[in-house]
C-alpha cells in the first residue's frame, strides 16, 4: 500500500513538468504573444522597459535553455517576480491561497451536504414526483451560469433582504462566505445529486442487495449496511474531480464577489499582462487539481478492497 | 391437515405476472407443489421457465416488473403471501433462507465475509456485533472453510468461487432455517467443486432437518440431490415424479427430451451406443407463450387438441403428476 | 417508441435557441449597438421595450436576440473543433496503438490535469479578446472526453471480425476508420458534443463576463451580464434576461443530451 502511494505521488512529477512545459510554450512561442515583445511597440510601451524586461526574463536565450532555467527555478518553489508589483509571485499566490481554499471547500461542502442526500432520496423513490422534482432541480443547477446565479443571490439576499454582504472577504467567516460558496457550489451539488442517484439505483439492483433482503433486513438497514458505502465509493470520484475543477471555476465567482483568491489574481494579472503571475496562478491551480485527483485515487484504493492489493 | 402431516411449505395455484409497456403476461401459471419437513425437492427447467421467480415469490422478493397475481404460499399452514413486510422479513433468513447462483455478485464486495455472516445473528438473534462475529467464525467452520478466523476477515474477491458459495451457505444456514432455497447453487462453479458444494449442502441440511428446494436446469444434479422433482416448462409445472422413477419412466414429452439429452454413466453398457438427443426448437419467451399446451410447437406427439386446450395436471400412480394430453 | 420528456423539452429549447441565433436580427426591434438613446436609459420592461433598456438606453430585447449569434456560434463552432480533434486523436490512437496511443493518452491526461476554464483563460490572455480567440480557446480545451470515448470504442471495434475482414480485403486504415469504427462511436460522440455545447456556451459567457470574450459593444450574453452588474440596484432586469437566455439555452442542450443518451448510448443509461 505504501508502495502504491509513493508510486502514485511520483507519477505527479512528470505530469507537473508537462504542465509547466505546456504553459511555458504557450506563453513563449505563439506568434504575437506579448511575451515575445512583437506587439510591445504597438502598445506604446517604453522600449527601454521592454528591453530590460527581455533581459530580465532571458527572452533572448534559445527556448530549451529558457525552459531548463524555468524548471530549475520552479524546483526551488520560485515562481518568478511579478512584472507589476515587483513582488515574488509565490508570495502573491500564497496570500491568495487561503481565501480560495476556504471558498472551494465551502462550496464543495455545500454540494456534498445537499447533493448526496438529494440523490439518495431520489434513488430510493425512482419515478416518484420527488425524484422527478429533484432531477429537474439537478439539471437546472447544471445549466445555471455561476456568475448569473451569483448576481441573483446578491440581488436577493444582499441587496434586497440584507442578510449577507454583497461582496468582499471581511474576516473570511461565514457571513461573507455564504453567498459566493452557494453560487459556486450549486452546479457540483447538481452533478453530485445526479451521480449519487445513478450510483444508488445501480447498487439497489445489485445481487448483493437482493441477498441482504433475503436475510430479512428492512430497507433502512439494507441502505445503511450495504448501499451507502458502495454508493459513496462511486460518488467519491465525482467529488474529487469537482473539487479540483472548482478552483478553476471559482474564477468568475471570486471576481463577481471581489473575493481575494487565486482566481481573481489570475484575472487581474491577465489584464495587467503580468506573465509570471499568470503562469504561476495556472501552475498552482493545476498543481492543486493534481494533488486532489491523486488523493482521490489513493482514497479510492483505501476504501475499495477489490483493488487494494493490486 | 394438522401436526405432523402438514407440509412445511405448500404452494397452491401460484400465478406471477410480468407487467411491461405492452401489457401483463403470465410468467408463472398455476404452479402447485409442497415440501414436507426435511424433504428435498427439485425444480427443473430451462432458464426463463419461471423456476427462479417462483423461488423469489416464496421469499417475498419479487420486484417490479414481476408481481404475484394469485395463489397461496403457506408456511406450516400459515398463508404468507400477503403478510405485512415486517412479518415477512422476520421469516426471511430465519425460517426460509436462500442461496443464489453467482456467489461473487451475491456478496457485498466491500464487506468482510465474516461481517456478512454476522449480520444474520445481529438481525435474528439480537446478538451484539462482537458475539455475532465470533459466531460467524463458527459458521465458517461448519461449512468446512479452512482457517475460518482468517477467512472471516477476507473480502469476497479474495476467496475462490467454491469458498464464496460456502460463505453463502453459512449465511443461509446461520439461523437454522426450516427451508433452504438453492437457486442454481453450483452453476457458476468449476465442475470439480460442484459436487463438494452439493454434498456439503445435503449434509448440513440433513443434520439440521432443513428442507431443500433446489432449483436448477440440470436434471442430473437435481435427481442426485432431491427425493422429488418438479419439471417446469414455460411457466407451468409439466411433471412431478420421484427422482428414482423419472429416469426410467418420464411421462411428459419434455421430460423425456430432457432425460434423452443427459449423458448417463453405464448407459452404453445397458443400451449399447446411443446418441444423445436434444429437444428441437427454442424455449418461447414469456410474452409469446403459445396457446394450448405450451410445449406443442416443439412436441413430436402433438395433435390438434394440444394447440387449443390446456392439458390438466393428471395424477398417476404413487403421487406422480403429469400435464399432457398424450402422456406415457 | 415513446418520446421522452427531456428529449421533447430539450429539443424544443434547442431549436428555439438556434432559431433566435439565426433569425435574431429580424426579431430584434432596433440595432443593438447603434440605437443608444440616453433619454431611454434604464427603463424597466414595457410594451415598447419588452426587456427594458440599459444604461445607454439600448433595447435589451434586441441585444439578447443579437447576443444569441455569438453564444451559439461559439457553442457550435468550438464544439465542432473539439469533436473533430477528440475523434481524430481517439480513433487513430485506439486503432494504431503503439507510441501514438501513448502520446495521445499523455496529451489527454495533460488536458484533464488543467481545469479547462483556466486553460481557455490562458489562451484568451495570449490571443487577446475577440470572437476568433474564443473559438480557438474553447475549441482546443474540451476534447478529452470525446477522445477517451472514441479511443475506447476504436479499441473495442478493432478486434471484431468485420474489421479484421476489412483489413484482409486490403482496405486502407483510413477507410476502415471511417467506414467501420467511426459509425460505431457516433452515438456517444453526439451525446458528448450536445452536452459539451452547453458547457462551451457557459464558458463563453464566463470569459465574456470576465471581459476576456468578445469586445464591447458587441452584445454577448456574458458581457451584457458584466455590464448589468454595475446597475444591479437600479435596473435588476438588465441581469435577468441575458442570464435567462444563457440558462434556457444550456438547459435545452443538457436535456437534449440526456435524452439522446437514453436513445443512442443505452449502456451508460442509469436504470429506471
Amino acid at each position: 500500500m505504501a508502495g502504491f502511494i509513493i508510486r502514485r505521488l511520483l507519477q505527479m512529477v512528470p505530469m507537473l513538468v508537462a504542465i509547466a512545459l505546456l504553459i511555458f510554450v504557450l506563453f513563449s512561442v505563439i506568434p504575437g504573444s506579448f511575451a515575445t515583445g512583437q506587439q510591445d511597440e504597438g502598445l506604446g510601451l517604453d522600449m527601454a522597459v521592454v528591453t530590460r524586461m527581455r533581459q530580465e526574463l532571458g527572452l533572448d536565450d534559445p527556448l530549451h535553455v529558457r525552459f531548463g532555467k524555468y524548471v530549475a527555478q520552479l524546483a526551488t518553489l520560485d515562481l518568478g517576480i511579478s512584472f507589476r508589483s515587483r513582488q515574488p509571485v509565490a508570495d502573491m499566490i500564497g496570500a491568495r491561497m487561503w481565501p480560495s481554499l476556504i471558498l472551494t471547500a465551502a462550496a464543495m461542502g455545500f454540494a456534498i451536504v445537499i447533493g448526496v442526500p438529494l440523490g439518495f432520496v431520489a434513488a430510493l423513490r425512482p419515478g416518484s414526483l420527488v425524484d422527478l422534482g429533484l432531477m429537474i432541480v439537478a439539471v437546472s443547477g447544471l445549466s445555471l451560469p455561476k456568475f448569473w446565479l451569483g448576481i441573483l443571490l446578491m440581488y436577493l439576499f444582499a441587496l434586497t433582504l440584507g442578510w449577507f454582504p454583497s461582496f468582499g472577504y471581511g474576516d473570511g467567516g461565514l457571513y461573507h462566505l455564504t453567498l459566493p460558496a452557494i453560487a459556486l457550489g450549486v452546479s457540483p451539488m447538481a452533478l453530485l445529486a445526479r451521480t449519487t442517484r445513478a450510483a444508488v439505483l445501480d447498487i439497489m439492483n445489485a445481487d448483493f442487495v437482493r441477498t441482504a433482503r433475503s436475510k430479512g433486513m428492512n430497507e433502512y438497514r439494507v441502505v445503511v449496511w450495504h448501499v451507502l458505502r458502495n454508493a459513496l465509493v462511486l460518488v467519491l470520484t465525482t467529488i474529487g474531480l469537482q473539487f479540483g475543477s472548482l478552483l478553476g471555476q471559482g474564477v468568475v465567482v471570486e471576481k463577481l464577489f471581489a473575493w481575494p483568491g487565486i482566481g481573481s489574481l489570475l484575472v487581474d494579472s491577465v489584464f495587467q499582462r503580468d506573465i509570471p503571475a499568470v503562469q504561476g496562478c495556472i501552475l498552482v491551480i493545476s498543481l492543486f487539481f493534481l494533488v486532489i485527483n491523486t488523493s482521490v485515487d489513493i482514497a479510492y484504493k483505501l476504501i475499495d478492497p477489490r483493488i487494494r492489493y493490486n | 391437515m394438522s401436526g405432523a402431516n402438514m407440509p412445511l411449505l405448500s404452494v397452491e395455484d401460484l400465478h406471477i405476472s410480468l407487467t411491461t409497456d405492452a401489457g401483463r403476461f403470465p410468467a408463472v401459471e398455476g404452479v402447485s407443489f409442497s415440501i414436507a419437513r426435511g424433504e428435498t425437492v427439485g425444480l427443473v427447467g430451462e432458464s426463463g421457465c419461471g423456476k427462479s421467480i417462483t423461488a423469489l415469490s416464496i421469499m417475498g422478493l419479487l420486484r417490479d416488473p414481476l408481481g404475484l397475481a394469485g395463489g397461496k404460499i403457506k408456511l406450516s399452514g400459515q398463508e404468507i403471501q400477503n403478510l405485512p413486510a415486517s412479518q415477512l422479513r422476520a421469516l426471511r433468513g430465519k425460517r426460509i433462507a436462500m442461496i443464489f447462483q453467482e456467489p461473487m455478485t451475491a456478496l457485498n464486495p466491500l464487506k468482510a465475509v465474516g461481517t456478512q455472516i454476522a449480520e444474520m445473528f445481529v438481525l435474528h438473534q439480537g446478538a451484539s456485533w462482537r458475539e455475532a462475529e465470533a459466531k460467524a467464525v463458527d459458521a465458517l467452520t461448519q461449512v468446512k472453510v479452512p482457517a475460518p478466523a482468517q477467512r472471516a476477515k477476507d473480502f469476497p474477491h479474495q476467496l475462490s468461487g467454491g469458498m464464496r458459495q460456502r460463505v453463502m451457505i453459512a449465511i443461509a444456514l446461520a439461523c437454522e432455517p426450516d427451508l433452504l432455497i438453492a437457486d442454481e447453487p453450483t452453476t457458476a462453479l468449476d465442475v470439480t467443486v460442484q459436487s463438494e458444494i452439493v454434498d456439503l449442502m445435503k449434509e448440513l441440511c440433513a443434520a439440521r432437518g432443513t428442507a431443500i428446494l433446489m432449483i436448477s436446469h440440470d436434471l442430473g444434479l437435481v435427481t442426485d440431490t432431491c427425493k422429488r422433482v418438479c419439471v417446469m416448462y414455460a411457466g407451468r409445472i409439466v411433471e412431478q415424479q420421484d427422482s428414482e422413477r423419472i429416469f426410467n419412466s418420464p411421462q411428459h414429452p419434455y421430460t423425456q427430451g430432457l432425460v434423452a439429452s443427459l449423458p448417463r454413466l453405464g448407459m452404453r453398457a445397458r443400451h449399447g451406443r446411443r446418441r444423445l438427443t436434444e429437444i428441437a426448437g427454442v424455449v418461447p419467451g414469456i410474452t409469446s407463450y403459445p396457446a394450448g399446451c405450451r410445449f406443442h410447437p416443439r412436441c413430436t406427439r402433438r395433435t390438434e387438441i394440444c394447440e387449443t386446450v390446456v392439458p390438466e395436471l393428471t395424477a398417476l400412480a404413487e403421487g406422480s403428476l403429469v400435464r399432457c394430453h398424450h402422456h406415457g | 417508441m415513446k418520446i421522452r420528456a427531456n428529449l421533447a423539452i430539450g429539443g424544443g429549447l434547442t431549436v428555439l435557441a438556434l432559431a433566435v441565433g439565426i433569425f435574431g436580427p429580424w426579431l430584434a426591434h432596433t440595432d443593438p449597438i447603434m440605437d443608444a438613446n440616453l433619454m431611454n436609459a434604464e427603463l424597466p420592461p414595457s410594451r415598447e421595450f419588452w426587456f427594458g433598456t440599459d444604461q445607454q438606453g439600448r433595447d435589451i430585447w434586441s441585444r439578447v436576440m443579437y447576443g444569441a449569434q455569438i453564444s451559439l456560434t461559439v457553442g457550435v463552432v468550438s464544439q465542432l473543433i473539439n469533436t473533430a480533434i477528440g475523434t481524430a486523436l481517439g480513433v487513430t490512437a485506439g486503432y494504431w496503438g503503439g507510441w501514438w496511443d501513448d502520446f495521445v493518452n499523455g496529451l489527454t491526461n495533460l488536458m484533464l490535469a488543467i481545469p479547462s476554464l483556466i486553460f481557455a483563460l490562458a489562451i484568451m490572455a495570449i490571443l487577446g479578446p475577440g470572437l476568433t480567440s474564443l473559438l480557438i480557446a474553447l475549441g482546443l480545451t474540451n476534447w478529452s472526453y470525446t477522445c477517451r470515448i472514441s479511443r475506447a470504442q476504436a479499441l473495442a471495434v478493432k478486434s471484431q471480425g468485420y474489421v479484421q475482414a476489412a483489413r484482409v480485403l486490403g482496405y486502407g486504415d483510413f477507410r476502415i476508420m471511417f467506414t467501420q469504427i467511426l459509425p460505431n462511436t457516433l452515438g456517444p460522440i453526439i451525446v458528448i458534443a450536445t452536452l459539451g455545447m452547453g458547457g462551451t456556451i457557459l464558458a463563453e459567457a464566463a470569459l465574456s463576463f470576465l471581459g476576456l470574450g468578445v469586445r464591447p459593444p458587441s452584445p454577448s450574453w456574458g458581457s451584457m451580464l458584466s455590464d448589468a452588474r454595475e446597475t444591479i440596484t437600479t435596473a435588476p432586469w438588465l441581469s435577468l434576461f441575458p442570464g435567462m437566455a444563457i440558462f434556457l439555452t444550456v438547459l435545452g442542450l443538457n436535456l437534449l443530451g440526456d435524452g439522446l443518451r437514453d436513445i443512442l448510448d443505452p449502456q451508460s443509461r442509469s436504470r429506471r
